[in-house]
């Protein structure tokens, strides 16, 4: 009963909500740039490595410049050369998708451990070396209770809900959306009407690398201020299931990667209180949550929602 | 033998392209990549302990490369080869450690049967959830991968915790450790590289001479056209996983049984990944398998050496990913060896 | 939409000149000149593989020619792209529509070329734009509604305002009667019509001659890439093309033995399937096939015919009814159990089901039986016996080229059904699904493969017989239903019917009203 009691007490704490907010904040980017690669018909697990990449980015050059914010915009140029070698391996070479996602997540890992010793002298992680501070909003933040959700956070919470709106307009109100959309479906068909599928395509996979590399740098500069060796920590694959389960519409994902911030938060919370006694080893038990959660509803979900008829299948001209 | 050159051609010209790039990077940090190259090759080969090293290091290599060259000629992309192969080494070290009582000749065989189990429940989770509802492997392995680093952390730190140290399992009986082929120095290499090959044997067979590899052929090609013919798609999905699953898991217990002798925290350590790229440098065939695990056993060993003039063994990491770009866009080596053909 | 004055005056609308193209082994046109008047409505008629299709694609800048030349109105032109061609004046409306299935007819028709207010596409503009076209040719559709949701004779209508809404003078029809109703066809005949009298020029290509004679003022005939006729339609008939189009007097009828069934060998009761999109596609269907017998079911593509064989050779989920198979109950029972039992099946989708292209043919003829003797031994294969029996297969079959570790998906297409129609065969069933077992193949193999399907009649198997080609169904069948809307809509006996009256089914009139006199 009291832990019942305890585990309630959990839901009706803003703090709870507001950890949800940033736990879904990095699968909301994620899972957007599979949208946006997806769309136009381009499996991108390299999302994974985009993230990490994202996040080591920021850091050295926060770190070179003092300037946090110069630090993301490195990020974002980081994700989308690593997006175009994603495009340029599986729209131009009609390589595999998912082997080719999996060896630039690799390289990415590769990358970052290599690097951390030239640059910052120690392997694992790097010190402390600034990070984008919380804003306040003013009014909001006086609002009881929502004021304590929202009123004072992250910006990159804001921008990743920006971003989302965004991405539904673009794929939904524009010309352009129609072609990524079109080009998904039947590349073909949109060939013959004058489409350059191959252009649309690279939009929508460097399009991934920009938000994925977002996740990245709120991941470091964004939440604590430095990098850890693998920090993505799978947030790659599950904005992929948040994707999935969101029918591949961003507003979908975003409703999905909100789901799983939530399952993520209560996870942590549980852990944190003090009516449920458990030993230390245990905790590392409430960590599958997430992942158990992910197969759950992935599994629970795919048979019901359709992706982009022609995704994962490189498009070649005939003749 | 023109098709075979042709299927050995792009494999090693990528392991060539990839090895220039890298040259390019270690020369990005002011270092020298000849003395680093070469620095790399004496550690892998340089005396006899290092090619014994070398040869340690390859064997589970050469089993995860199986694992998931299995999965690839079954139409599946088994990802989880290293949660398959950590669950696995686990699973044997939970039983293991009181098999005392038991001669060698049950022990050993049994403690390979409850990793090799292990592995093939784990990634049958994985191919029962493709089968039934269509869930991708690679999200659903990747993800017990994930759970698997953390049930392996809470049971060396709880129940299998030995209490003082790092957080490891306790040891394994010695009637369960796999004998000793040779030593060198400090160097054992235990008879785990003979299962190895004796596994690249099996996948040979049982992919060319038996019904149920042609069944998991035939679906790996074309699912539709085996259900067509009478041929299962779920059950052999399923199977594929297992098979798979069960060779990663076997990776996890030579590990255990040969080397560690205990589970330490974190076992898999990337080698299920590496699993990956060996597959694809070794075309998916048994024996590429084994020299490909060779390949990169020797620059994983090599590249510890390499470490001391100040170039990071991650260089490793990044020539792999280069190679599987490669091998997955195989057309670019393709381009590259056909300007060269012209040229000539 | 303005032609200039040199369209409207110039006497040929299009000219392909010396056209040649090549691809690895195949000459597919071989200086083929081809002069269109404007305003007329040219039939380019020809088997498959004739390189009509070829033609076609290099004047809609899909494909470009290795040599020759191409005038629209008298200009020379040279293609890159569809997009050259569209802006020439120049519409295709492909065989295989190329349309964005989860898209709304509105959207596939501006697709490439939308109106946009702001950065906003404009979705009220092209709307109106479209419907005003819609009504202008009478080509009714909805303009709302999604592709995947439409009929197909629908599908084609949205393809052909596609076509006008870029200002198409010049309209290519790639067979398109292949997937309607006879009358269907008479209402795509108008629609052509109303077009010519707007000006427009319209390529017609078809192999259905009794179609080219109706519409066309021209026929130009093609065989192995080459021109082999030009002819005046009203000074010419239906005999002459054909010989045009296959080099020799055709045998359009089969030696048929006369009808002897004997006992019921396969049921079907109410059957009731749904498709991927979980939509009723088949609809009550009840019927049964006696030994040495061939029932055909005719229909149009796309009225749940795919969806029926698949229920019943075990591959799809029966939702409702019974199939019975030599008396046993064999609802959604797995393949292998039919195939043990005796029923085999030659799919209508070959690249889908009956072939795995990276198998050498000796994989390839073992499918389904693989587990067995004489193929397999314990739990090993014979690969000794496998070759042997291979060997033995191509030659009874005449696969070419005979060589057994040939990849499935490297013969012709021909052959590649010959290897599947040996396989079936040669399983000795008591019971055949035989689905458009002739599609794409050349008249060799076709008479070589309805050799093969009567062979088995009088062998007593009894057969079932799906095919959209209704010349086949009349020369096959002992007696034909009709499906419609996963529905049956009739039997007829060949010899006791007409075309008309099968057609009239096809489009959904059950027998009873057609010869209650309605009609």
């Amino acid at each position: 009963m009291i832990v019942l009691l305890a585990i309630l007490s959990v839901f009706i704490n803003p703090e709870f909500y507001k950890i949800a907010l940033t736990v879904a904040t990095p699968l909301m980017f994620a899972s957007l740039g599979g949208v946006f690669s997806e769309t136009t018909g381009v499996v991108n697990i390299a999302l994974e490595g985009i993230i990490l990449m994202g996040s080591f980015t920021s850091v050295v050059f926060t770190y070179l410049t003092g300037n946090v914010w110069f630090g993301v915009l490195m990020a974002v140029v980081s994700g989308i050369i690593l997006a175009l070698l994603h495009a340029w391996g599986s729209i131009k070479w009609s390589g595999n998708q998912i082997v080719l996602g999996t060896a630039i997540t690799l390289l990415a890992q590769g990358l970052t451990g290599f690097l951390m010793e030239p640059i910052f002298g120690q392997p694992g992680q790097t010190d402390f070396v600034g990070k984008i501070d919380e804003i306040t909003i003013p009014g909001l933040v006086e609002i009881p209770f929502i004021g304590q959700v929202l009123g004072e956070i992250s910006p990159f919470v804001y921008i990743a809900f920006g971003c989302v709106a965004f991405g539904w307009w673009l794929i939904y109100k524009t010309k352009l959306g129609l072609r990524m959309r079109a080009v998904g479906e039947n590349p073909e068909a949109a060939d013959t009407l004058g489409i350059n599928v191959y252009a649309i395509r690279y939009f929508g996979v460097i399009m991934s690398g920009v938000f994925a590399s977002l996740a990245g740098a709120y991941l470091s500069v964004g939440e604590i201020g430095q990098f850890k060796e693998l920090m993505s920590g799978g947030r790659g694959f599950i904005g992929l299931a948040a994707m999935i389960v969101g029918n591949w519409n961003p507003v979908g994902a975003m409703l999905a990667s909100l789901f799983f911030g939530f399952f993520g938060a209560f996870s942590n919370q549980l852990q944190s209180l003090q009516e449920i006694q458990v030993a230390a080893n245990v905790k590392s038990l409430f960590d599958t949550i997430p992942f158990i959660l992910t197969i759950v509803v992935v599994a629970g979900v795919v048979g019901r929602s359709r992706g982009p008829a022609a995704d994962g299948v490189p498009y070649e001209k005939h003749d | 033998m023109k098709k075979m050159f042709q299927s050995i051609a792009v494999p090693v010209i990528a392991v060539v392209i990839a090895l220039v790039i890298s040259a390019l990077v270690i020369l990005a940090i002011g270092k020298n990549p000849i003395e680093a190259y070469g620095s790399l090759i004496h550690g892998a080969f340089g005396n006899q302990q290092a090619i014994i090293d070398t040869l340690i290091k390859s064997t589970p290599l050469i089993l995860t490369g199986l694992a998931v060259g299995f999965g690839f000629r079954a139409g599946v992309f088994n990802i989880g080869a290293e949660g398959q192969m950590g669950i696995g080494a686990l699973a044997a070290a939970t039983f293991a450690s009181n098999f005392g009582g038991l001669p060698p000749a049950i022990a050993i065989p049994l403690t390979m049967l409850i990793g090799m189990v292990a592995g093939a429940g784990w990634a049958a989770i994985a191919g029962f959830l493709k089968a039934k509802t269509g869930a991708h492997e690679v999200v659903t392995t990747i993800m017990l991968n994930s759970i698997t680093t953390y049930i392996a952390s809470f049971m060396v730190t709880g129940p299998l915790a030995t209490g003082y140290g790092s957080p490891k399992s306790p040891e394994i009986s010695t009637s369960a450790q796999l004998p000793i082929l040779m030593r060198v120095g400090a160097m054992e290499l235990s008879s785990g590289i003979v299962i190895a090959i004796l596994a690249a044997v099996f996948m040979y067979v049982f992919l060319n001479k038996t019904t149920s590899g042609y069944e998991i052929k035939a679906v790996g090609f074309n699912p539709y056209a085996a259900e067509y013919g009478g041929i299962s798609v779920s059950k052999n999905v399923i199977l594929a996983m297992a098979i798979s699953g069960a060779l990663a898991g076997l990776a996890g217990v030579t590990e255990l049984m040969g080397v560690h002798h205990r589970f330490l925290g974190e076992l898999a350590g990337g080698k299920g990944f590496d699993g990956i790229s060996i597959a694809l440098i070794g075309q998916n065939n048994p024996i590429g398998i084994i020299f490909a695990a060779i390949l990169i056993g020797a620059l994983r060993t090599g590249s510890n050496e390499m470490q001391f003039m100040g170039v990071s063994k991650y260089i490793v990491m990044i020539t792999q990913a280069i190679v599987i770009f490669l091998v997955a866009a195989d057309r670019i080596v393709r381009a590259i060896y056909a300007r060269k053909k012209v040229e000539a | 939409m303005n032609e200039t004055a040199s369209q409207v005056r110039h006497e040929y609308a299009v000219e392909m000149l010396e056209i040649t193209k090549k691809f690895p082994g195949v000459l597919a046109n071989d200086r083929v000149t081809i002069r269109i008047k404007n305003g007329e409505i040219h039939a380019i008629v020809g088997e498959n593989g004739a390189g009509k299709s070829t033609l076609m694609n290099q004047l809609y800048g899909l494909y470009h020619p290795d040599s020759g030349e191409i005038k629209i109105f008298g200009e020379k032109k040279t293609f890159v792209g569809p997009r050259d061609a569209i802006k020439a004046g120049i519409g295709m409306v492909h065989q295989h529509f190329m349309l964005v299935n989860t898209l709304t007819a509105t959207e596939n028709v501006v697709l490439g070329n939308e109106p946009v207010k702001g950065l906003n596409f404009d979705l009220k503009h092209s709307r109106q734009v479209v419907k005003e076209l819609s009504e202008r040719y009478g080509l009714y559709i909805d303009i709302d509604a999604k592709i995947e949701d439409m009929p197909v004779g629908m599908q084609q209508r949205v393809e052909i305002i596609k076509t006008l809404y870029r200002g198409a003078q010049i309209i290519i029809l790639d067979e398109p009667t292949a997937v309607l109703t006879p009358q269907e066809v008479e209402e795509l005949f108008v629609i052509m019509r109303n077009l010519q009298k707007d000006g427009k020029t319209i390529l017609f290509i078809s192999h259905k001659l009794n179609e080219v004679m109706e519409i066309s003022e021209k026929i130009t005939v093609m065989r192995g890439g080459k021109v082999t006729a030009e002819l005046i339609t009203k000074d010419t008939n239906e005999r002459e093309i054909a010989r045009a189009m296959v080099g020799r007097d055709v045998v359009l009828k089969l030696d048929k033995a006369p009808h002897k069934p004997k006992d019921v060998v396969f049921e079907v009761k109410d059957l009731q399937v749904r498709d991927n999109r979980r939509l009723e596609v088949v609809n009550g269907v009840s019927l049964t096939v006696r030994r040495g017998e061939v029932v055909g079911i005719a229909g149009v593509a796309g009225n749940g015919q795919t969806e029926f064989i698949e229920a019943i050779t075990g591959l799809r989920k029966v939702e409702r009814g019974h199939i019975i198979f030599q008396g046993k109950d064999v609802t959604s029972a797995h393949p292998r159990l039919l195939r043990e039992m005796g029923m085999t099946h030659i799919a209508e989708d070959r690249f889908k089901y009956a072939l795995i292209k990276p198998f050498p043919a000796y994989y390839n003829v073992l499918l389904g039986r693989h587990y067995k003797p004489p193929f397999a031994k314990g739990a090993f294969l014979d690969h000794k016996e496998i070759k042997r029996y291979t060997a033995e297969l191509m030659e009874e079959f005449d696969v070419r080229p005979r060589i057994i570790e040939h990849l499935g998906g490297n013969f012709s297409g021909g052959n590649q059904q010959k290897l599947v129609v040996g396989r079936e065969i040669k399983a000795n069933p008591k019971f055949m699904v035989v689905a458009q077992p002739t599609r794409g193949l050349d008249v060799g193999a076709i008479e070589f493969i309805h050799r093969q399907v009567l062979r088995m009649r009088e062998q007593d198997v009894g057969i079932l017989l799906i095919s959209m080609e209704l010349e086949e169904i009349f020369s096959l069948s002992d007696r034909i239903l009709v499906m419609y809307e996963g529905k049956i809509m009739g039997e007829v006996r060949p010899e006791e019917t007409t075309i008309e009256e099968v057609g009239l089914m096809m489009a959904g009139k059950k027998l009873e009203e057609i010869r209650g006199g309605k009609l």
